[in-house]
């Protein structure tokens, strides 16, 4: 089998590295080779299948050798549970430097070292939102060829998901890649399911799956473990198991999305009754205003 | 091979040599997937047409030799300009190696400066180290007394704080906390060269007129009779500043050259090594706050320097390159009027024989029609003596320059009747200049050394005035402003007109009959 480069956009917050960090494991324990590419600085993308934040980050360790040059690749690669290898990039602390530049560095540096081969799958875990080019490099000619991005029923995790189309949309047309699905990680918001599959139409993709919130996932994350090796019998497993089935029937299935306006974003939401009617006269009112 | 060590070729010869033409030949064919030459032709002939040229004034996205430099370049200029003062640039090596042999092409002598070397994980992480670093080492083996930091274009994109970093930097020891690091943010993807020395120069003022960063009390202004003058981002600056002190000490006027680069651009070979030499002492520049004036010899460098000086009680004037009679005049006056010292005669006797010259020569440059570009300072400066000469600056072009000064230049135009016809072009790059000099053709180009390219294309003699001068050594040595200078510009001119008109009647029985001895 080829190799397939995947990647795992959506808003911060949203159980973005939980999620994926579950259905890599689930696609381990289905015999594939997995590599994780963590794209925060935060680096904490693969923090449940190493059971610890990985302290030796591309970045770090080249700061301290000067150059990314002098680097090994044995000197950034972990291999966590079920072999699944885990690169963080890691970056500058918040307020100094240029984050998305050390995305760009890191996988540069990954490429040239060769830490794709051998490997079924690389994903990549981005940070929350596409902010500059930085973090659009996994979404660039020849690097991630299906972008899952993950959601809820909350309107800002759809506006990011809608956002991050739109960046897709900027590389898909001179290159390869393709939004491959929306993952809904259940908030229990109302009417999720419904919005999730009917933002899902718009963008022209599917709910690849929805993913029922469930406790279990907090227990192993306290033990900085996924549920798939926490506890692989459980219901929450068996959700997991089947997206990375799902993903793994999914390679060509992508698509190029069309995404929607902020307007398009509120009728969607009217549609579904979650929010009323805007009424123009309200907008931008305080309380105190309106009341008098 | 035709080359061999009793008789080296040079390059002109080399290449001419009957392998070199086979092998450039067989190149051509073989590899370059070159057009047909008749095709090439076409479309070369169609460039000279007024349908490429409003093509070309309609492009929009892409610009073809812009006659511009960046921030840093402007903000080193300064930096050398005062005493013992190292520039240091904040950012890559690269910046800062084109500064450098950009000076030094020009100039013809060692240009210092350094760099914090930033590299990727600089990128990345920061160049905060960079800046600890760099500020210790150039401390330690420059010896300065003053360090200049501005930034490349890698550093601000990633938001760098110099404020921050120096006093960081300061607080491990780089440099002792009463060391002068004056500071001046210079993004080269905005603004100019010109930009930069103004920032620059700006950094610099507020550091020792608004105390130092906040780390001594802020001077309290004490005016006196002094009057400051800043000179702008100069090609001329070795003759300028010292014809501007000649001329103010025959005025017997106490002044300040703020940022004089005479003599870092000028040292002697007598077997020392000037890192630094002359340039304004760090006590007089921190004594100018006192001035009753600052005086601008160019404008569009000094925008926000003369605001400045505004803001702390300075009276504030500013001038165009003054090239010519009027300009010279009218700077003269000026100072006469802020400072009550008469012009003397010495200066009164200059201006007539500037007169003199202008007259003897005067039926050779009338009507000539030339097409100037550079800086929006020395374009307005040459673009003013030649109208005062009767001839046309037909076209006018800054790509640094904006809409305000292509005002001026109007005004300027609308003020003499030599100026019916002729046209600023601000913000238009010298891929504009080609197509203007196909379709409205001029007698003379006025530019930098990169005007040769367009004087091979279009076969209009290019006279060099501006910055940078590569291809021709030693006319920085010369003033420019005053009368003194404005002979020089003369004589520059009219050799160029001389020599044409040479080069147009020495063909032995045919045009010869012109080809006279006297002019």
């Amino acid at each position: 089998m080829s190799l397939r480069q995947i990647a795992f956009y959506g808003k911060g917050g949203i159980g973005k590295s939980t999620t994926s960090q579950n259905t890599l494991a689930a696609l381990a324990e289905m015999g594939q080779r997995i590599l994780i590419v963590g794209c925060d600085p935060k680096a904490d993308s693969t923090r449940l299948i190493l059971h610890a934040k990985a302290q030796d980050t591309i970045l770090s360790l080249a700061a301290a050798a000067g150059t990314v040059e002098d680097l090994e690749l044995e000197d950034v690669m972990k291999v966590g549970y079920r072999d699944i290898r885990c690169v963080e990039s890691g970056g500058p602390e918040p307020g100094v430097g240029c984050a998305g530049r050390g995305v760009i560095t890191s996988i540069n540096f990954l490429e040239e070292e060769g830490a794709y081969e051998g490997i079924d799958y690389v994903s990549y875990d981005v940070l929350g939102d596409v902010v500059c080019g930085g973090f659009a490099m996994p979404i660039r000619e020849n690097k991630a060829q299906e972008i899952y991005i993950v959601m809820s029923g909350e309107m800002m995790a759809m506006y990011a998901a809608n956002n991050i189309s739109k960046g897709i949309l900027k590389y898909a047309n001179s290159g390869g890649v393709r939004l491959g699905g929306l993952v809904c990680n259940e908030r229990q918001t109302d009417k999720e399911l419904e919005l999730a599959e009917a933002l899902a139409a718009k963008l022209g993709t599917t709910l690849i799956h929805f993913v029922p919130r469930d406790n279990v996932v907090q227990h192993a994350e306290l033990r900085r473990m996924t549920v798939m090796e926490y506890a692989p019998e459980s219901k929450q497993a068996e959700e997991y198991r089947t997206l990375a089935r799902k993903i793994h029937a999914n390679a060509g299935n992508g698509i190029i999305p069309t995404p929607i306006t902020m307007d398009e974003l509120e009728d969607l939401l009217m549609e579904h009754g979650v929010m009323k009617t805007i009424d123009e006269s309200l907008v931008g009112k305080t309380a105190e205003e309106l009341a008098a | 091979m035709s080359q061999n060590a009793e008789h080296v070729l040079d390059h002109f010869d080399l290449f001419r040599q009957p392998e070199y033409v086979e092998l450039f030949e067989n190149k051509k064919k073989n590899f370059e997937n070159a057009e047909p030459a008749d095709k090439v032709e076409q479309a070369r002939e169609w460039t000279k047409t007024w349908e490429y040229r409003e093509k070309n004034f309609a492009r929009e996205a892409l610009t073809v030799n812009p006659a511009k430099a960046c921030q840093p370049l402007g903000a080193v200029f300064v930096a050398v300009g005062f005493e013992s003062t190292l520039p240091f640039v904040h950012g890559s090596q690269g910046c800062v190696a084109y500064y450098r042999s950009h000076f030094s092409r020009h100039f013809k002598e060692p240009s210092s400066c350094v760099s914090s070397s930033m590299t990727e994980d600089a990128a990345v992480f920061g160049g905060l180290n960079n800046m600890i670093d760099g500020l210790a080492n150039a401390y330690a083996m420059y010896k300065p007394k003053m360090i200049a930091v501005s930034t490349t274009c890698m550093a601000e994109v990633i938001g760098d704080d110099l404020n921050a970093f120096i006093k960081n930097a300061k607080e491990k020891g780089s440099v002792p906390e009463d060391f002068d690091v004056p500071f001046a943010h210079t993004p080269a993807f905005v603004g100019s060269h010109i930009t930069g020395y103004d920032n620059a120069l700006l950094g610099v003022l507020k550091h020792f007129w608004d105390g130092k960063a906040g780390t001594v009390p802020v001077p309290e202004r004490v005016p006196n009779e002094k009057i400051n003058f800043v000179g702008g981002f100069d090609g001329y600056t070795v003759g300028n500043q010292r014809e501007v002190s000649r001329m103010l000490d025959l005025m017997g006027v106490e002044y300040t050259l703020l940022c004089d680069a005479s003599d870092v651009w000028d040292t002697p070979t007598d077997g020392e090594f000037r890192m630094y030499d002359g340039g304004t002492t760090l006590a007089d520049a921190a004594a100018a706050l006192n001035a009753k004036a600052t005086v601008s010899m160019q404008e569009y460098c000094t925008p926000k320097t003369l605001e400045f000086c505004a803001s702390k009680g300075q009276e504030t004037l500013a001038f165009n390159h003054p090239v010519g009679i009027a300009a010279t005049d009218q700077f003269l006056m000026a100072i006469s009027k802020l400072t009550g010292k008469p012009i003397p005669d010495a200066l009164a006797k200059e201006r007539g024989r500037l007169v003199d010259a202008i007259a003897d020569s005067n039926a050779h440059i009338h009507g000539k029609k030339f097409a100037i570009y550079g800086d929006p300072d020395l374009c307005y400066g040459l673009a003013a003596f030649l109208l005062e000469l009767g001839a046309e600056p037909t076209h006018v072009l800054a790509t640094n320059g904006n809409k305000e000064w292509a005002q001026k230049m109007q005004a300027l135009f609308d003020g003499s009747p030599f100026g019916k016809g002729c046209h600023a072009y601000a913000g238009k790059d010298l891929w504009h200049m080609r197509s203007l000099l196909f379709t409205e053709p001029v007698d003379f180009l006025i530019g930098n050394t990169y005007g040769k390219y367009l004087e091979r294309d279009t076969g209009t003699p290019l006279i060099r005035i501006g910055f940078p001068v590569f291809d021709r050594h030693h006319h920085h040595r010369y003033p420019v402003w005053g009368y003194q200078g404005a002979m020089n510009v003369l004589v520059w001119i009219l050799d160029k007109i001389f020599d044409e008109i040479d080069k147009n009647t020495i063909v032995p029985a045919k045009t010869d009959y012109s080809y006279d001895i006297i002019r």
